[in-house]
């Protein structure tokens, strides 16, 4: 389990690290939306392993609501960012 | 012995979700424009995050720790549709994508123009 571990979780750091290359670089809000919710997705898969390592139930709740409320962030962005094609502004 | 085998097999759960999650993230890198980005940053996403849960219930093997990976799998089951649909429509919408990507447009009618958008607002359009 420490092999598996010690496998996955640099496998999880460069995963996080591209998500924020695209949240920087991202053109649009919405690329920036999607990396979000995939850089979320990689914390609930890191907690879970550092869990499963050292078996403790004490990290499971955490990941129950980021998986729950994690989206919200998204369609927040995704609804804000619609606008009609001939008005100014971002996205 | 049967402790070892779900041992292991939680094992290689959580190394193939670990190697599935950045697959996700390479195809966020990779991929041309916010529609494919979407495919990229949802399905191997969400299959990476159910191989895990699955990962932290075969190691635990106790029944709340199994409620708890059922539900944290079914919010994630849940919300990860709505919201890539939200942010695709409002790409689309919004037409922040690259249109010579696509190879077929089937929702082309209806996407919003300035003409279509004021006609709406005046009330002269038909339903």
């Amino acid at each position: 389990m420490t092999v598996a571990v010690w496998l996955a979780l640099p496998l999880l750091a460069i995963a996080a690290l591209g998500c924020l290359v695209r949240i920087v670089r991202g053109p649009t809000m919405l690329d920036r939306a999607v990396a979000l919710d995939v850089l979320v997705a990689t914390l609930v898969c890191a907690l879970a392993a550092e869990a499963e390592l050292y078996r403790h139930r004490a990290t499971l709740v955490i990941i129950v609501v980021l998986s729950f409320v994690a989206f919200t962030g998204s369609v927040a962005m995704a609804r804000f960012a619609d606008r009609a094609p001939d008005e100014e502004g971002a996205p | 012995m049967i402790g070892t085998v779900c041992d292991v097999l939680a094992a290689v759960s959580l190394v193939s979700g670990a190697a599935l999650t950045l697959a996700a993230a390479a195809g966020l890198l990779r991929f041309a424009d916010v529609l494919a980005r979407l495919h990229a940053g949802t399905k191997p996403q969400v299959l990476g995050v159910l191989l895990v849960l699955i990962g932290v219930a075969l190691r635990f093997r106790e029944p709340r720790v199994l409620g708890l990976v059922a539900v944290a799998a079914l919010f994630q089951l849940m919300t990860v549709p709505v919201s890539s649909h939200l942010i695709a429509r409002t790409a689309y919408r919004s037409g922040t994508f690259r249109e010579d990507l696509l190879v077929v447009d089937e929702l082309a009618d209806g996407r919003p123009t300035a003409a279509r958008e004021a006609d709406h607002a005046a009330g002269t359009d038909s339903p």
